[in-house]
């Protein structure tokens, strides 16, 4: 038999269990039901240490967005979109950030594809290299396009002797701009789908006769098609902002390169009330993006 | 040319060596059986092209799939060859229909034409009113069949199953191998059908291999396997004692400890002892004036209810697993810890050299 002196005795082993439990709270029935869904007792309130920063957080985040808002020239505000300079560089920028993400879609899937399924020596250090620009001050994207394809770059001097092609400061550079920052957005969305999608569908398919092109497309592709638009949603958001790229690379020509953003940034110094509500316009864009990333493709795919 | 499916190969994947070599008849349904990790997949995975050999070669019908030594390699897509896989893999964004289409589709065949195709089998495998459906929206039994159809509809020269059954809910189960069995019957080809639940393996296959460990460990009708199975893990299966001794005469010593008196008197040498739980009698005082020629004392260490009967496993010279009746439980006065005595008669061990693989 065990002697009683060999138990270990705690600090609380003389206190009473019932003294033990500490004060009872309230809860409401609205919070008792909230407890029993997912998350169970961790989903209590967070503790003010943690809720004082978060809300700063969340105040730091919005009231630049609110102030905008307040700003706005409600009343004028078809009036200013319906300027001639104002149409023309939105419907450039629609324009341009859909090409280069039409671009990003045909050499940037089958990229991922490569990235995510093959293997070879230099195979970290490509996908490196792939992702450079989204850590890439835009701007310096900017120069080293121009380096590369501007009239004395290494590239744009044959392009332009041979062929008669300048790529710089035109609507053209404007896409090479906007692709060059946007693409790696699309790569990276559609690898990591890629990467994570079962290869057991690819095998029963080529157990079933599929080659691999026939694996990819019937296969592959529409099991990752929630991936590839929310890729294709991404990288046209960006590109549709990019600004650092496109005015080193192509410039500033109202009609030919001058882009939404690049027409904000102008129209602050001039007209304020222009710049805000192009803003405005871009904002809109941004939070229909979101939504419709959100609701239709992030939380549930079509597959799930 | 030989007909059928001709296996000698030796498949290595990282420190897990295969080797294997045997052959099944057109019409012949092939049960390979083992426990996990025995290189059952691998070897399905081999056949169908999704890993090529290490040496040696496979030939179906006569022409080679994949041969080591002339580096004679036919690819997956290339290869006349259905797989049925363990977890199906059904496209989840293709219809049913699709689905079974599937194979027709790859062959260059056009939409309508494919889908066309897909028709008689969808009928065969009475999937006309699912034709529409997506796979998540089937039952386990329902998906078996579509993933059955889909690999038959490629009209495969070699059908390949891994563990068919193994994902269904035991009612479902009984269903579907009834149906499975009808299926396999009517595909003229070579089926292989892997598998770990031996009455699986006894009612739907013509011949068992048993591998363990990357090897062919036995190799017969399902009716020899059960009834003299060649290793620990197959009596294990069937329910069987299984003891490795060395005869001489009348008498077999197992190194373990203890010893049969059996009634063949010809055997010397190793030989392998199979006793049924249920031949075993069990006993609280030692059996006096019994025929029973093999008597000795042990130990229950446990109890199990399967279905009408108890088994009691018994340690001693040699341990044994015994089946009773709930009855005999009650009235013996059993559990764990009591002493008691075990007989069988000599007739009742079956005493067999072990085969040769």
């Amino acid at each position: 038999m065990v002697s009683p002196s060999r138990r270990p005795s705690g600090i609380l082993s003389n206190v009473p269990t019932a003294a033990r439990v500490a004060r009872a709270s309230r809860l409401t029935p609205a919070e008792r039901e909230r407890r029993t869904g997912s998350g169970g007792a961790a989903r209590r309130g967070l503790p003010g240490p943690m809720l004082a920063p978060a809300a700063i957080g969340v105040a730091f985040l919005l009231l630049p967005l609110v102030g905008l808002l307040l700003r706005t020239p409600w009343n004028g505000l078809g009036q200013i979109l319906a300027t001639a300079d104002v149409t023309q560089a939105l419907r450039l920028s629609l324009w341009t950030a859909s090409v280069a993400t039409v671009i990003s879609i045909v050499l940037g899937v089958p990229l991922a594809w490569l990235l995510a399924r093959s293997q070879f020596p230099g195979l970290a250090l490509l996908r490196a290299l792939v992702t450079l620009p989204l850590v890439l001050p835009p701007v310096v994207g900017g120069v080293a396009l121009l380096l590369a394809f501007g009239r004395e770059g290494f590239v744009g001097r044959y392009l332009d002797q041979w062929f008669g092609i300048t790529l710089p400061f035109s609507t053209a550079a404007v896409i090479l701009a906007e692709t060059f920052v946007a693409m790696p957005f699309l790569v990276v969305t559609v690898e990591g789908a890629l990467r994570s999608a079962d290869q057991g569908y690819d095998e029963a398919a080529a157990t079933l006769g599929a080659s691999r092109m026939t694996v990819f497309r019937r296969v592959s592709l529409p099991l990752i098609a929630p991936s590839l638009v929310a890729g294709a949603v991404l990288c046209w958001a960006r590109a549709l902002g990019e600004f650092g790229a496109t005015i080193a690379f192509a410039g500033n020509f109202p009609g030919r390169t001058q882009t939404m953003p690049l027409a904000v940034y102008l129209a602050l110094q001039s007209d304020p009330d222009a710049a805000i509500a192009l803003s405005v316009v871009l904002l809109v864009v941004s939070v229909l993006v979101l939504v419709l990333l959100r609701d239709r493709w992030l939380r549930n795919g079509p597959f799930q | 040319m030989t007909a059928g499916l001709v296996v000698d190969a030796c498949v290595r994947r990282g420190g897990f060596t295969l080797e294997v070599a045997f052959t099944v008849a057109p019409g012949e349904v092939l049960g390979v059986l083992g426990p996990n990790g025995a290189g059952k997949s691998t070897l399905l995975r081999a056949l169908a092209g999704l890993t090529p050999v290490t040496s040696g070669s496979l030939v179906l019908d006569g022409a080679v799939l994949d041969d080591a030594a002339t580096g004679a390699f036919v690819e997956p897509p290339a290869r006349p060859v259905g797989l049925v896989f363990q977890d199906y893999r059904l496209f989840p964004h293709l219809s049913v229909l699709d689905n079974v289409a599937f194979a027709p589709r790859s062959r260059a065949v056009g939409r309508a034409e494919s889908r066309a195709l897909a028709v008689p089998w969808v009928e065969a495998f009475d999937l006309v009113a699912l034709a529409g459906r997506k796979p998540r929206e089937l039952s386990g039994g329902q998906a078996q069949r579509v993933a059955l159809a889909r690999a038959l509809a490629g009209e495969p020269g070699l059908l390949l199953l891994d563990e068919p059954l193994a994902a269904l809910d035991a009612r479902t189960r009984l269903d579907v191998q009834a149906e499975l069995r009808r299926h396999l019957g009517a595909f003229p080809g070579p089926s292989l059908l892997v598998t770990h639940d031996p009455l699986e393996a006894l009612v739907l296959a013509d011949r068992l291999l048993v591998i363990e460990d990357g090897r062919v460990v036995q190799h017969g009708s399902p009716a020899e396997v059960a009834r003299r199975p060649a290793t620990d893990y197959v009596a294990r299966l069937v329910g069987l004692n299984l003891y490795a001794g060395r005869a001489d005469g009348d008498q077999v010593r197992l190194p373990g400890g203890g010893q049969f008196v059996v009634a063949e008197h010809g055997l010397h040498g190793e030989v392998l002892v199979a006793v049924r739980p249920s031949a075993v009698v069990v006993s609280t005082r030692r059996p006096q004036g019994a025929s029973a020629r093999n008597t000795w004392a042990g130990t229950v260490v446990g109890l199990s209810l399967l279905t009408d009967r108890v088994r009691l496993d018994v340690d001693g010279a040699p341990p044994v697993l015994v089946d009773v009746t709930p009855g005999s439980v009650a009235e013996l006065d059993l559990a764990p810890g009591c002493a008691v005595w075990l007989s069988v008669k000599a007739t009742d061990l079956d005493v067999y050299r072990h085969q040769e693989s």
